[in-house]
């Protein structure tokens, strides 16, 4: 069974006046089949945490580890990483001008699965993903999140998702900018792929509203760079009503 | 992409209206002439000079460079129902789009020889190109070719650059009344060639000319594309592409002269770059004169600078002396490499080497698609991968 183990997590930006420490030491264990909820107020570090998991080269790692099943993430370059199972859904995906999605789409599971997809089974696979998704056929002959709506630019991160099938899923604030029929929509598949229990899901959100679509095993409240409670699905609740104040209080919030 | 501008480029234009002040085609040190003589030798700090390296021209500038007759070996590949002639200098076709506009061009003129004529007769559709293969065979050589299509004819034209030269040219255009031509120069160069050229368009009344310039080789190429209008109603698309590797030098200085009523302009022109020392120039001056009225035109040059070491020199110019026009604007922006488009596209498991090419592919694809020629853009596609399969790595 995969499992990623974040410990003792630290992470840097480069800022004005030198480096900065983001996450200050994190401790998180997602097990495949478990979908994970991290609440915070903004700035307390989660998207980067996300964006640390992923590789993104603007954050620096200072201390701590992260391994997939063993197997240490922080060693891999971006790429590798994304073939060896971890997913970022993000939060703001960029366009890629002059790139269809097809093409992307093809040339993306190629490398994730080590091998070009049988063009039969693979246009019909597209097909039926997007069609799951409400998306438009067109929609694939665009080019990448080119003049994507907000609602049209988190459908295709989730088409991706569903298409990866990655063994862990992060999912950084894909609930923002959606209205209650895009988030319904791409809640179900966030659901599809949990529901085969193959993934591990760490669900990134400020609110609690998705969570009423996608049910986590464990909520972590996230506050200045570290998780500083962790529960069960009744902790959101308690979120819901009392918000993030108990945890920043005296903290820095950026 | 352009606030992430890279040192060292230029991207600096200018719009002008109204007034007093010298028109573009005046800021040359001399006036256009059919003549070598009238001509100084350019030192390198005239305006249309300024960015090219006249040490690598091998004295096409300076009167040095001499004819060898192992320059260039020219073949002409017509379909049926067009005339392929080779002409002597007095031939009346020759020079009626207009006069050399630098030094290099005149020498061209005044160098040349014998000159090649294709001419598609009026209301002729060809179906297949013409095209015309300039074969480098190391030596030094003056050009000239004219290319004439009568009114209501259409046709393709692809003139296709390879090997090794020192040339310079002359090429005309000579577009007759509702005709449509479309020409594709490919500049595919070997890495020691010098290709200096004007293509000059004299388009006809209601005529089209569309000219695709696709520049990969060469160790300096500079082409200036050209356009005149003969009456009113003409339309001018100018596409190009360049990719611009280590120690090249690609220059593309187009003038579009908008000396005629409801005429139409277009320029798309974008470039990548690599390597050390890899040097684009694009000049793009646009010149709407009084007599103008109902202009429509819009230029726009977009570079992709993929590492650190190359350079952008981007200059559009756009002069409109009447206000009675419908519409007139340009845009450069020079970007480096984007980080974020490549962290996406790795995030999904694709190698960097791979991400790298899937966005400069993209980066022209875009302007492929706008060709709207779909054999011509499968070509060019072909030809960007076969780039990219050798640059980026």
């Amino acid at each position: 069974m995969a499992t990623l183990e974040i410990h003792d997590l630290h992470v840097s930006v480069e800022a004005e006046n030198g480096p900065r420490e983001i996450l200050k030491g994190v401790d998180l264990t997602v097990k495949q089949g478990e979908t994970h909820a991290i609440m915070g107020p903004n700035g307390s570090g989660k998207s980067t945490l996300a964006y640390s998991l992923a590789g993104h080269p603007k954050y620096t790692i200072t201390g701590g580890t992260v391994t997939l099943d063993g197997e240490d993430v922080l060693e891999m370059s971006v790429d590798e990483r994304a073939r060896a199972g971890v997913f970022l859904a993000m939060q703001y995906p960029v366009e890629v001008p002059g790139v269809s999605v097809s093409n992307f789409l093809r040339t993306s599971a190629t490398a994730v699965r080590g091998e070009a997809p049988k063009l039969r089974t693979w246009v019909k696979e597209v097909k039926e993903a997007m069609a799951r998704l409400q998306m438009d056929p067109a929609f694939a002959e665009r080019n990448v999140n080119e003049g994507f709506s907000g609602g049209e630019k988190k459908r295709h991160e989730i088409l991706q998702l569903e298409l990866l099938k990655p063994k862990i899923a992060i999912l950084d604030e894909t609930d923002s900018g959606l209205d209650v029929d895009a988030l319904r929509i791409v809640s179900e598949g966030v659901n599809r792929v949990r529901e085969t229990g193959e993934v591990g899901t760490l669900l990134i959100t400020h609110y609690t509203r998705i969570l009423r679509y996608i049910k986590p095993d464990f909520v972590h409240v996230f506050a200045n760079g570290r998780v500083v409670e962790s529960g069960g699905a009744e902790l959101a609740d308690k979120l819901e009503n009392e918000g993030y104040e108990a945890y920043v209080k005296g903290g820095v919030t950026a | 992409m352009a606030d992430n501008t890279p040192a060292g480029s230029t991207t600096d234009g200018a719009i002008q209206v109204g007034g007093p002040r010298q028109p573009i085609d005046a800021r040359v040190s001399a006036p256009a002439s059919f003549d070598v003589a009238d001509f100084p030798v350019p030192h390198g700090r005239e305006e249309e000079w300024r960015f090219t390296p006249l040490a690598r021209l091998r004295g096409l500038h300076d009167g040095t460079a001499v004819a060898d007759g192992a320059g260039v070996k020219v073949e002409v590949e017509a379909p049926e129902g067009v005339t392929v002639e080779t002409v002597g200098r007095d031939d009346a076709r020759l020079g009626r789009s207009g006069k050399p506009v630098d030094r290099v061009a005149a020498q061209a003129y005044s160098s040349f020889e014998k000159a090649s004529v294709v001419s598609i007769p009026k209301d002729t559709v060809l179906s297949e190109p013409v095209r015309i293969s300039v074969r480098g065979e190391g030596g030094v050589a003056f050009g000239h070719q004219v290319v004439e299509i009568g009114a209501f004819a259409e046709a393709v034209v692809v003139i296709d650059h390879t090997g090794d030269a020192t040339l310079a040219a002359n090429v005309e255009y000579l577009v007759g009344d509702g005709a449509k031509l479309t020409v594709v120069s490919v500049q595919d160069w070997d890495d020691t060639a010098v290709h200096a050229a004007q293509h000059t368009a004299l388009v006809g009344r209601d005529a089209s000319f569309k000219s695709v310039i696709v520049t990969f080789g060469g160790d300096l190429v500079r082409l200036h594309p050209r356009v005149v209008y003969g009456a009113p109603g003409g339309e001018a698309e100018l596409y190009g592409l360049y990719f611009t590797d280590n120690g090249q030098h690609q220059e593309h200085r187009l003038f579009v002269d908008h000396d005629t009523p409801h005429c139409r302009s277009n320029v798309v022109y974008k470039g990548a770059l690599q390597g050390k020392d890899a040097h684009a120039v694009w000049i793009g001056d646009v010149l709407i004169r009084a007599a103008a009225e109902g202009t429509d035109t819009y230029e726009l040059n977009r570079n992709l600078v993929l590492t650190d070491g190359a350079r952008v020199d981007s200059v559009p110019n756009l002069e409109i002396e009447t206000g009675e026009i419908v519409g007139a604007g340009h845009a450069s922006a020079t970007g480096r490499f984007d980080d974020e488009q490549l962290f996406y596209l790795m995030a999904r498991g694709i190698p960097e080497q791979e991400a790298r090419r899937l966005v400069v592919r993209g980066f022209f694809a875009e302007l492929v698609q706008q060709i709207g020629i779909p054999e011509l853009e499968e070509r060019l596609i072909a030809k960007i991968e076969a780039e990219l399969e050798a640059a980026v790595a």
